[in-house]
């Protein structure tokens, strides 16, 4: 009758992802607040200090084996959830006008693939650099030496445009996941709600700007 | 008014159903959708064929029987209205609507635009017992029901159980109907001791008959007749996350 599924019960999956899911929109506000320091203008020496600090914390070491962690756990479970929600169907409805009312719930496989994507690539061009999957460019000193690779990176304009467009969808993954993630949490009150949809809307475009300001500042105002 | 219906014909469960269109003439606008359809049923039969198939009982809206899915939405255009509330001057003269049954996988088609529903039946049955005192009643000042809760239990009592929200759900889930039945009485104290158990088994239910995992879009309660809010998803959200962190398993 039923289909299969892993041995946790839907709900008990749900919890999880949404636990995951504020552990990685945690951590976009850390890497965020850590990368805008590239751009105030001082060609990267306090970005450099801080990736000094975290590169060297113990905790923060700790913590990136968390996140992969949490990065797994919250991929495989939406791909899980997703491969499951198709099997409850099995005959589609010839018309169907659909009426989410979280508009960006319907989409957040593919905005989830996208990122994914994007992922791979943003790795390529740093993370791979410092765990040594990729060689390190000659114009930067050492495996960390992040600030002159962004310089090359986003001074190309291919890659200043995936970036760009890879972080609208990440905008739109963050809208519909914030107050998503409150309310799997149980946390859904007719007083606090609207007040978390809002702050969803303006967390998701503080972090998809945000990052945006980074390739848009090294195509347009760095030299 | 003239209208034109695309309408889904399934002989059973294991036939391979398809569309079949009627015309309709001079229908009027103040006919109720079961109305029109017991009309067209009426030429079919003098003409011989086999008449629609569709579920109905009460025909004002609160015994959750009809509900086929209408020109793209459960229980048709209309905000808070079941199929059976409907009514032509809904719908443009001269239009096509396609009226076609639940799609899940936990309500398989047994005739024509006819669902089994059984499974949201299950799922009530899974969550057991209630105890109540039996004898005559209590004194009502003895169980002190706040009158928020009781409003909110009410509100989540209008559930009729006709599945619109797992039918409207892209994921085909059936989390609206069973947070508004765990939510009922989990604001109330009657049933208490037995609530931690209630809420494990029939969210187990619920995932064992095929009913897909919700993914938060809201849609249910969009196109619940009876506007019950996603609030009480959260709510039985927290009933499960408190049986199963602070409860011993359910048996
Ligand atoms: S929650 Fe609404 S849509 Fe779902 S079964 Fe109950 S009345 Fe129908
Ligand atoms: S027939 Fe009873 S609710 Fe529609």
């Amino acid at each position: 009758m039923g289909n299969k599924r892993i041995g946790f019960s839907t709900l008990s999956q749900k919890y999880v992802m949404a636990l995951a899911g504020i552990f990685l929109m945690l951590f976009l506000v850390v890497h965020l607040t850590i990368n805008l320091l590239m751009i105030v203008g001082d060609d990267g020496e306090l970005f450099g200090e801080a990736v000094q600090f975290m590169i060297t914390n113990p905790f923060i070491k700790i913590m990136e084996y968390v996140l992969f962690g949490g990065f797994l756990i919250h991929i495989l479970l939406g791909v899980i959830l997703e491969i499951y929600n198709y099997r409850a169907r099995p005959i589609k409805y010839a018309k169907s006008l659909k009426t989410e009312k979280s508009r960006f719930s319907k989409y957040m496989i593919h905005t989830g693939v996208i990122i994914f994507i994007f992922l791979f690539i943003h790795f390529l061009n740093f993370f791979f650099v410092k765990v040594g999957f990729v060689p390190v460019p000659e114009y930067a000193d050492s495996p960390h030496d992040f600030f002159p690779m962004a310089v090359v990176v986003f001074q190309n304009p291919l890659y200043s445009a995936i970036y760009l467009v890879a972080l609208v969808f990440l905008g739109f993954h963050l809208k519909h996941a914030f107050q998503s993630a409150f309310q799997s949490l149980g946390l859904n009150h007719e007083k606090y709600t609207p007040a978390i949809k809002v702050i969803g809307t303006i967390y998701s475009i503080v972090i998809a700007v945000g990052f945006a300001l980074i390739p848009i500042y090294f195509l347009f105002f760095y030299s | 008014m003239n209208i034109t219906l695309k309408i889904w014909r399934q002989k059973n469960a294991n036939a391979k159903g398809r569309f079949v269109k009627y015309n309709l003439e001079n229908v009027s606008p103040e006919m109720s959708f079961l109305e029109m359809l017991d009309f067209l049923n009426e030429q079919l039969i003098k003409k011989g064929d086999d008449p629609i198939a569709f579920d109905h009982d009460c025909r004002e809206g609160i015994c959750g029987a009809c509900g086929m899915y209408i020109n793209g939405r459960p229980h048709g255009p209309e905000k808070k209205t079941t199929t059976c509330e409907l009514h032509l001057r809904s719908f443009e003269d001269g239009s096509t609507i396609v009226v076609e049954p639940w799609r899940s996988k936990a309500f398989p088609v047994i005739k024509d635009l006819m669902v089994d529903r059984t499974a949201l039946d299950e799922i009530i049955r899974s969550g057991g017992y209630i105890s109540v005192n039996a004898g005559s009643a209590p004194e009502a000042n003895s169980i002190p029901v706040d009158k928020h809760s009781s409003d909110k239990a009410f509100d989540a009592a209008e559930c009729i159980g006709c599945g619109a929200c797992a039918a409207a759900c892209k994921n085909s889930s059936a989390m609206l109907f069973v947070a508004a039945k765990v939510s009922q009485l989990a604001l109330l104290p009657h049933g208490k001791p037995e609530a931690a158990r209630r809420v494990q088994k029939m969210v187990k239910k619920m995932d064992d008959l095929g009913f897909g995992g919700c993914s938060n879009t809201y849609s249910c309660q969009i196109d619940c007749p009876k506007g019950i809010d996603v609030e009480f998803i959260a709510l039985m959200n927290r009933e499960f996350f408190k049986a199963k962190v602070c409860k011993s398993k359910a048996k």
